[in-house]
């Protein structure tokens, strides 16, 4: 920010209706829409007004009788929690790794698209369909047919090819509870990389054609176009799936709970899951909302952050 | 842009409010009705068979259709103590165990079920197990669950491999006769481990055989006076043998297996041994879901430091107090729980799918007891042994053998195996694992001191 100085003031009116809406005009004219406006407001914040109410109690339901008002101690239980502290920092590697994975990929991929080539209209169908799969689907079909160690399509070509050079069978490998972490990633990634394909597909195929004739002309590199000319207009789009991405992998459930149930131990437990527990193993009320209240203040104050960090990236990119 | 995007938003609101209503007025029309019950229960192959069973000859009978939920168990417990609890009553009948039954009767979520069952004459009251029905009392010594099967823990063991690799089985094995075993066991067949033990975090799943362990090592949760025992003596000595018997000789994708997986991996031929409820064997014998059907024996749970160390578990149907319906619940659970319903599986199912473990005239049907010559001895004699006051070398704060009956158990017993199951996985040392868990045990204690 730069220091205000006073604008000069502006010698002639622009020439615009003088008289000002009278505060009843304007009543007039925002009546019929609030309604819409009030209902708004109940569908979407009253649901979080009720979550900070509960969280300033101690409410645990399997003990009815002893629900009372602690004021902040659930706060302080969700900051001091080491369980808590770990999950958040489960979802953020977790978040991080799938979201820069699946935008470096689905760049890839749109790169590959974006040319014209014999069947690209299939090529682009089949790459979509793992974002259609529904989450849970997706989720059983990795913990099943893929990396399950008995039955599952990993172990089982592993068994193949150690079959093909003259071994009864191949190492059992157990992939789940030996590399947990990245079988979730990649099972979010395989899910979220046509999504980020997607986004960055509209984003080249929007590229105006004579800036990369003229590029083309000038005689600059295939490389040198795609980093001065094209990732440059690609930036928004990337910020756009960077930041949807984010919104979304910060709160996947349904490949924590199905594929490692957070564990081995709570290697995996990420915040909804942590969350999950509280309310459906522990039954704390007041926990569980307490630290609903912080994750979403936090991914308000995260994401706003990131966004920043990818936009000065860029402008520094652009301005050398 | 601004106005499309409210546009959006209310419309979205909308719709989501139509949605709502829509599934309120749904709800209330079908309670209305009175001629149909919700009923929530676990996944096992028993409560499969009811599922498969009741149109044809209940429904048919009383005219009330009767709509199944089935989770498994793990998140039955989510679903059902979220529904009582917040007393929403969505469901007229659950299957709930012989933990929850004198925890929730004390919060008066549940009703009372022994005055229904005494006054139908053909449902034979006196004929129910007596731990049975002690465990599914409330304080006040009445019924309130009705036990559809009840279950002890056994080893079972493949008699035909066991025979191959001239190894024999005890009848009363001890843990450290089974690890040996297992040890020579393990590969006995292309892709066959030694043994199955549960890995799956959860105080039903991995805690059951482990705290059913943990008491014959001399260990324990909680000493009388409410101490945490957990990373101390004989519950250190049980865990370290039973994540070490497991990482050796175990199933694959231990740290994934409960109950179902191991039953799976039992009747596929993956493993030799397991160690598991008693109500396995009529899965395990039954030809058309399992391979290994008639080659399987069964000796009495391993022990160690006291004479038996089965553990006890009814599953059986309550009805919250929510329910409008108590007349058709009633006259469901009664039907689920009697001596018809035995003999309707058996001459429908085969006879070793009977739910048993509940009733002693079960085990005096000619029919069960040739289907069952190999198990169903040792089953009710491993239920009639088992003693839920007093299962280890030392006293207990509360009554129950594989749990402790406070309701903070679930969130404790979760949250211990998890660290547990994570040491089965090699991602942690057991030292570690039972020192987080007796700090999180300590917690719980501080409540009852």
């Amino acid at each position: 920010m730069t220091t205000l100085t006073e604008l000069p003031k502006p010698t002639t009116r622009p020439p615009v209706r003088r008289t000002k809406p009278t505060t009843l005009s304007k009543w007039r004219r925002r009546f019929p829409l609030l309604p819409a406006l009030i209902f708004t407001i109940v569908v979407t914040q009253l649901p979080f007004v009720a979550t900070l109410v509960i969280s300033t109690f101690q409410w645990n339901i399997l003990r009815p009788d002893e629900r009372r008002f602690t004021g902040l101690s659930n706060y302080t239980l969700v900051f001091t929690d080491d369980r808590l502290r770990h999950a958040v920092l489960n979802t953020g590697v977790l978040t991080a790794s799938v979201v820069v994975l699946s935008v470096l990929l689905g760049l890839g991929l749109a790169l590959l698209l974006d040319r014209r080539f014999r069947g690209r209209g299939l090529a682009r169908t089949l790459l979509i369909a793992p974002f259609l799969v529904m989450p849970v689907a997706a989720a059983l079909l990795w913990k099943h047919a893929i990396y399950n160690p008995d039955y599952g399509l990993l172990n089982g070509t592993l068994n193949a090819v150690y079959r093909l050079f003259g071994a009864d069978n191949g190492p059992t490998v157990d992939w789940i509870s030996t590399f947990p972490m990245p079988a979730l990633v990649i099972a979010l990634v395989w899910q979220w990389t046509p999504f980020m394909m997607l986004i960055l597909l509209a984003g080249l195929q929007a590229q105006p054609g004579d800036v990369l004739e003229a590029a083309r002309v000038d005689g600059a590199s295939a490389v040198q176009t795609f980093r001065h000319i094209t990732l440059p207009h690609l930036r928004q789009y990337i910020e756009l799936g960077i930041v949807l991405g984010s919104i979304f992998v910060v709160q996947t459930f349904d490949a924590v709970f199905t594929i490692t149930q957070g564990g081995p131990g709570s290697q995996t437990t990420n915040l909804p899951y942590e969350i999950y527990l509280t309310m459906f193993r522990k039954f704390e009320y007041g926990q569980a909302a307490a630290a609903g209240v912080v994750v979403v203040i936090g991914s308000i104050v995260i994401a706003t952050f990131a966004l920043r960090v990818v936009a000065s990236l860029f402008r520094e990119e652009t301005s050398r | 842009m601004r106005s499309t995007r409210y546009a959006l938003i209310a419309g979205a609101a909308a719709t989501a409010l139509l949605a709502t209503s829509c599934s309120g007025a749904g709800a209330g029309g079908s309670s209305a009705g009175g001629d149909s019950i919700n009923v929530l229960m676990v996944g096992n192959p028993q409560m499969e068979d009811i599922a498969k069973l009741t149109k044809d000859s209940f429904t048919k009978d009383t005219g009330i259709k009767v709509n199944f939920t089935v989770l498994p168990e793990n998140e039955l417990r989510d679903k059902v103590t979220q529904d009582i609890a917040t007393q929403a009553g969505q469901y007229d009948v659950a299957t709930i165990g012989a933990y929850e039954v004198p925890i929730w009767e004390k919060n008066g979520w549940l009703t009372e079920l022994g005055s229904y069952a005494d006054k139908d004459k053909n449902f034979d009251k006196a004929d129910l197990l007596k731990p049975m029905v002690q465990s599914l009392s409330g304080s006040d010594g009445k019924l309130y669950g009705l036990p559809f099967y009840g279950e002890s823990s056994f080893l079972m063991y493949r008699k035909d491999v066991f025979a191959e690799k001239g190894l024999t089985m005890p009848e009363r094995p001890t843990w450290q006769q089974v690890a040996d075993l297992a040890a020579k066991a393990d590969g006995a067949q292309p892709g066959m481990k030694g043994i199955c033990l549960r890995g799956l975090p959860g105080w039903g799943e991995l805690g059951a055989p482990l705290t059913s362990m943990v008491n014959t090592f001399g260990g324990t949760w909680f000493t009388k006076d409410w101490k945490a025992q957990v990373n101390t003596g004989g519950f250190k000595d049980a865990t370290k043998f039973y994540v070490d018997l497991v990482r050796k000789h175990g199933e694959a994708g231990a740290p994934q297996a409960g109950f179902t997986e191991c039953l799976n991996g039992m009747s596929q031929g993956k493993v030799a041994m397991w160690y598991d409820a008693t109500s396995a064997a009529g899965s395990l014998e039954d030809p058309k879901s399992s391979k290994a059907a008639g080659k399987i024996g069964y000796a009495y749970a391993p022990t160690m430091k006291t004479d038996s160390s089965g553990w006890l578990w009814a599953w059986a149907w309550a009805m919250p107090k929510t329910t409008k319906k108590a007349d058709a619940a009633s006259k469901f659970m009664l039907w689920a729980s009697s001596k018809e319903y035995e003999q309707l599986v058996g001459e429908k199912l085969g006879w070793p799918r009977v739910p048993a473990g509940k009733r002693a005239s079960t085990y005096e049907i000619p029919a069960y007891k040739k289907a069952s010559a190999s198990f169903g001895d040792i089953t009710l004699k491993s239920i009639q042994q088992a003693d839920p006051a007093n299962p280890g070398t030392q006293p207990r704060p509360t009554v129950g053998i594989q749990f402790v009956a406070i309701p903070e158990f679930q969130d404790l017993g979760t949250k211990v195996t998890q660290e547990i199951s994570a040491a089965i996985a090699g991602k942690t040392s057991v030292d570690k694992a039972l020192n987080d868990g007796q700090k999180l045990a300590e917690d719980v204690a501080k409540n009852y001191k």
